[in-house]
């Protein structure tokens, strides 16, 4: 069972707003539960925190969501506990380890911004989330395009209600991408 | 009069000093962690922690001999609880630890927030509430009040810190870290015309907003490459620059004049900036207020602001036990110790 991207369940939509982005946050939210690890990435500035705080609120956090780059890890409590982790100042994986973050990464809602550098560490059920300017010529400058890539068993059980959630999500409602058929 | 050691270790910098009654600074030693880390644009954790293991005793042991002091001789030791890396405060605090129960002494947990605003005590005797502090650095960007009695944040970043943007704009420019000395620097240099960004959360409110204008940045200079033109670094780092700066120095004078202070401080890493200094002053001038702000040296992180921030409580005795432990999120909230002059 290889759970490379080529293999994996892949759902794609386009945002238009930040809230937009949030709301498709908050249907992520929708399927997620105690153990799950969410990987985001995408250029600088794409969104990947403004995502987070749709998901955060989605799944009951009460605090505000703010960059966690300079903290690294922020415990963003809840039930289950969610912590939002940045690993932009991270250039390698061992570090991610000294993060101490094992108990972490089986019990809680873990959300990591650039956190494409440990993927090797993660076991085959992971959902990677990839915010992208869509750097079109007429489109406009809030326009993102969010994929969501979803690898192992665990995700492509939840693969139709996320698509579903998505779909609702508003925006210019969700474009499948190659793979999101393919299972 | 108190003689108090200061240790800071809870991000980039490992300090230590010897300050006596505020504002006597005996010695002030930072070992800055920014060429070890250069290459990663940031703090490692690990990296982080490890360095300053390898360099707590040189540092406090140089502070103690710079100052002409032993151990002994102290009143007390300071030490920055939070907020910052768990890994790193740490570090700080188990030296101080061992340090107390060595020679005998008293301990001071420290918010490494209220230090950054007691660093303009230690220069400015008439720096006392009622004032507005503004308090800007790579992780803390924040609207201050502080009255006799307490600490009330006004506003603060809903995003990303102002100190954040300038590294992240920097490191997308490729021009190293820490960014903000490296933009200042390059936009002092810039011809007229610099690139037109967009001020954030303009709307009456003291909280800030620097992701929309780190965003604009990059698509700025994505759409210029997409034409095929090269955005001139200079003109880029002047208009990120004019841009947050306008937005901390409006935010400031309308907090000052709203909550009727006359006084008002700067702090943090970014109080450095010339240009926030430049304009701060220019309106302070035109507005009345007093302005006073942390020579440039004691704007980052460093020991002397930690040992000033302790020196009320340590008059008053209000000491803590050796159980005091790291609080990684520590937030600016209560009571304002340092009422007397
Ligand atoms: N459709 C959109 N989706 C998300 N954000 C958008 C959108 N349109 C505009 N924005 C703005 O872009 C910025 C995204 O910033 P944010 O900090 O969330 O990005 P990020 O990817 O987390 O950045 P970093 O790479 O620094 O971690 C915000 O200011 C947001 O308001
Ligand atoms: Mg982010």
């Amino acid at each position: 069972m290889s759970s490379n991207s080529d293999s994996s369940d892949r759902i794609r939509a386009l945002s238009n707003s930040p809230s937009n982005t949030r709301a498709l946050g908050r249907a992520l939210a929708s399927v997620l539960g105690p153990g799950d690890v969410v990987l985001l990435d995408g250029d600088l500035g794409t969104g990947k925190t403004t995502f987070v705080s749709g998901v955060a609120a989605g799944v009951g956090v009460e605090q505000p969501v703010t960059s966690p780059t300079f903290t690294i890890v922020r415990d963003l409590g809840g039930s289950p506990r969610v912590l939002h982790v940045d690993l932009y100042r991270l250039d390698h994986m061992s570090e991610f380890e000294d993060l101490g973050l094992d108990e972490a990464l089986g019990r809680d809602i873990v959300l990591v911004e650039w956190g494409e550098v440990v993927r090797p560490l993660l076991g085959e059920s992971v959902c990677e989330v990839l915010v992208s300017y869509t750097e079109t010529e007429e489109a406009s400058s809030d326009q993102r395009s969010v994929e969501f890539r979803l690898s192992g068993p665990a995700w492509s059980a939840r693969k139709d209600r996320l698509r579903r959630a998505v779909a609702t999500a508003g925006g210019s409602g969700p474009v499948m991408g190659a793979g999101a058929e393919a299972d | 009069m108190p003689l108090i050691l200061g240790i800071e270790t809870s991000c980039d910098e490992t300090a230590a000093a010897v300050v006596e009654d505020v504002h006597e600074v005996r010695s002030s030693i930072v070992a800055s962690q920014h060429d070890t880390h250069a290459p990663f644009g940031g703090v490692v954790p690990e990296l982080a922690a490890r360095d300053h293991v390898e360099r707590i005793d040189t540092v406090i042991g140089d502070a103690l001999a710079a100052a002409g002091t032993k151990p002994r001789d102290l009143d007390a030791i300071a030490v920055t609880v939070g907020p910052g890396l768990a890994g790193a405060l740490l570090v700080g605090i188990s030296a101080a630890k061992g340090m107390a129960v060595a020679a005998g002494l008293p301990l001071v947990a420290v918010n490494h927030l209220e230090a950054h605003i007691a660093s303009n005590s230690i220069e400015h005797a008439d720096f006392v509430p009622p004032a507005v502090v503004l308090l800007v650095s790579g992780g803390h960007t924040l609207l201050v009040h502080l009255t006799g009695e307490r600490f009330t944040v006004l506003g603060e970043t809903v995003d990303d810190a102002v100190g954040e943007a300038y590294d992240k704009v920097a490191r997308f420019l490729g021009l190293g870290y820490p960014g903000g000395p490296v933009i200042d620097a390059l936009a002092r240099d810039a011809g007229p015309g610099p690139l037109d960004l967009p001020r954030a959360m303009m709307d009456g409110s003291y909280d800030f907003s620097f992701s929309g204008l780190k965003t604009a940045v990059v698509q700025a200079v994505k759409k210029a490459d997409a034409r095929g033109d090269r955005l001139d670094d200079a003109e880029v780092a002047a208009g990120f620059q004019e841009a947050a700066v306008d937005v901390l120095v409006a935010k400031t004078v309308a907090a000052v004049r709203d909550v009727g202070v006359d006084r008002c401080g700067v702090a943090g890493g970014v109080a450095a900036n010339s240009r926030l200094r430049e304009r701060l002053e220019s309106e302070a001038d035109s507005y009345g207020f007093a302005l006073r702000m942390p020579s440039p040296g004691l704007c980052a992180d460093n020991a002397a602001m930690v040992a000033a921030a302790a020196d009320a409580r340590v008059r008053d005795s209000e000491f803590d036990g050796l159980h005091v432990a790291a609080q990684p999120s520590l937030r600016l909230d209560g009571v304002w110790t340092r009422t007397r002059t």
